[in-house]
């Protein structure tokens, strides 16, 4: 039996994004590009991205390896931000540092997280908040022209 | 009055640790995770209330009654830690912060007046963060070079590499005597053996051997041993350096303060005896009364009883690990103590670690700060499970049972 903290992180959609994740490959030309590090765990990610001229993400990807939380939620994040515009995406990452930070519940307080709720588990995780962030915390300085970011 | 000795055995010393009746999530603890920390028994928590309840006092300093006991106290903690490792002299037994600060008492003091351009000083592969950061600082300022002695596919020291890295350069070996990640138990005394065949003194990191097996630092002939309280059932921000008297005297101190001078002027300062000249300012004086109690306690209890069971434990567990399928074992040299890391196929470490301890079971997962280690086997992480005497099978048992949900969860 799975016990009820397991399944209170390790849902379905998360284990499915992990195991086959999307958008998991280098995007090559791409305008912002950053590396992502997490020394704690030796997570390790790029995050590639496309805009248009009217701030459109044409495309978003990503690389490396990691646990299940980091993948996923990198999955996740570029399936979410495709064809957003870059201050829809922008709003989004601050929904959800908050979120996972415990400062934001998404059952009262949704903003635009939709599917991404399913990461609400890890503020009771303190350890593991990075992993879910890593992703984003790279798309962030991608699009910053941050070349690197960890998150020490 | 009983004889102490015939009632502590591994079988019973369970009970002196309060800690392991706690539950988490609503589990009942497992805790293996010994190597990071081991737990303390009742024994060192009333050796700690009793000073600050009854005598908590600055030492070497007040005529009074209370710090004339604190002194007493903390003198016969560094004697009982003096007869732990059978060092010669108590003033061979300088108190620091812990094995990470009495490398850099080494380092700081032995190594920049000792370490030329140009010289060498051999590491191994399978060294903890802290006795590979103070010599990469030292040889980036003295423009000094590092060796590293490599290690095999089991986790063991390649000793033939090691004698053909030994060079008219060498100043100094640094070398770990068990591996806090792969549980490797090093041939200490033969790697300070070939040494000291070239003039060479040798520095031994024990923090991971001091709980588990009798080290005798006369035997092992070593010029320096490091080790840290709160991984031998004493408190932490307490530790040791042993080194030999005739380095000791030569070493400048490395700090300055109060307790380390005999007198001081503006224009001259007198330095104290040893190990007094090492300890500058109040050092913690509870750790070190704890950390002598602790000593007393592993010898009160004895090797032969913690080996018996670490032994058993070590073996159940890597029985039972090996079981499981996708497991693999990382580590797995002739000689280990009760360390087992390992690896699972297609599960992150950091992702097995959460489980366990939704299942109540405490483990370690990452890179253990032996990061260029992680890297000779091509891996960022691992679990480890590491076993003191008071753990039993039946904690193996419940580590095994978490894991396969683990790895249902992931397949
Ligand atoms: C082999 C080894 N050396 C050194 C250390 C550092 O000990 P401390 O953090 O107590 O200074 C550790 C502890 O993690 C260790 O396992």
């Amino acid at each position: 039996m799975m016990d009820s903290k397991t399944s209170e992180i390790y849902k379905q959609v998360v284990l499915d994004h992990n195991k086959t994740p999307r958008n998991y490959r280098i995007l090559d030309p791409a305008m912002y590009e950053a590396a992502g590090h997490n020394p704690l765990c030796g997570d390790r990610y790029h995050v590639y991205l496309n805009v248009d001229d009217s701030g459109i993400i044409t495309d978003i990807t990503f690389s490396g390896d990691g646990c299940a939380i980091s993948k996923a939620s990198a999955s996740m994040m570029t399936s979410m931000l495709k064809g957003k515009t870059v201050t829809e995406a922008e709003k989004m990452f601050h929904q959800f540092h908050e979120m996972a930070q415990g400062k934001r519940d998404p059952e009262t307080d949704p903003g635009d997280l939709g599917r991404l709720k399913v990461f609400a588990g890890v503020r009771n995780l303190p350890a593991r908040v990075k992993c879910a962030t890593l992703s984003w915390h790279t798309f962030h300085a991608a699009l910053k022209g941050e070349k690197k970011v960890t998150t020490e | 009055m009983p004889d102490v000795k015939q009632q502590l055995t591994a079988a019973r010393c369970r009970d002196d640790f309060p800690i392991l009746n706690r539950h988490v999530h609503g589990k009942p603890l497992v805790y293996l995770d010994n190597a990071a920390s081991s737990q303390m028994p009742l024994q060192v928590m009333e050796a700690y209330r009793d000073y600050h309840s009854r005598y908590h006092a600055n030492v070497h300093r007040g005529v009074h009654q209370l710090s004339q006991q604190a002194t007493d106290a903390m003198e016969a903690g560094r004697e009982s830690l003096r007869r732990l490792i059978n060092a010669a002299d108590a003033k061979e037994v300088i108190f620091t912060s812990g094995t990470t600060d009495a490398i850099n008492l080494v380092m700081q003091s032995w190594g920049r007046t000792q370490v030329a351009p140009g010289d060498e000083i051999i590491l191994s592969t399978m060294e903890h963060h802290s006795n590979i950061v103070p010599w990469r600082m030292l040889c980036d300022e003295k423009k000094a070079v590092l060796k590293v002695i490599p290690v095999t596919d089991d986790g063991e020291l390649d000793l033939e590499a090691y004698e053909s890295l030994l060079s008219p350069r060498t100043r100094l070996v640094s070398i770990v005597h068990v591996s806090n990640t792969l549980g490797t138990v090093n041939p200490v005394k033969q790697i300070t053996r070939m040494a000291h065949a070239r003039g060479v003194p040798v520095l031994v990191d024990g923090a991971q051997a001091v709980s588990h097996m009798p080290v005798d630092v006369q035997d092992l002939g070593c010029d320096f041993y490091a080790a840290s309280g709160h991984k031998m059932f004493g408190p932490t921000g307490i530790g040791l350096l042993y080194g030999k008297k005739e380095h000791l005297e030569k070493m400048p101190p490395w700090r300055g303060g109060g307790d380390m001078i005999l007198s001081v002027s503006f224009d001259e300062i007198l330095y104290n005896e040893l190990p007094y000249k090492f300890e500058a300012g109040t050092p913690h004086i509870a750790g070190a009364i704890g950390m002598g109690k602790a000593a007393e306690y592993l010898m009160t209890l004895g090797y032969e009883e913690i080996q018996k069971q670490e032994k058993d434990l070590l073996d159940y567990a890597t029985q039972q690990l090996t079981a499981v399928d996708g497991v693999r074992i990382i580590g797995t040299a002739r000689e280990k103590s009760a360390v087992v890391s390992f690896v699972v196929d297609g599960i992150h470490p950091h992702d097995i670690g959460t489980i366990l301890d939704f299942e109540g079971v405490a483990v370690r997962t990452g890179h253990h700060c032996t990061q260029p280690l992680m890297e000779r086997y091509g891996l960022t992480a691992t679990t480890r499970a590491s076993m003191a005497v008071y753990n039993r099978r039946e904690e193996i048992d419940l580590l095994v049972h978490a894991l396969r949900e683990a790895i249902k969860v992931f397949r």
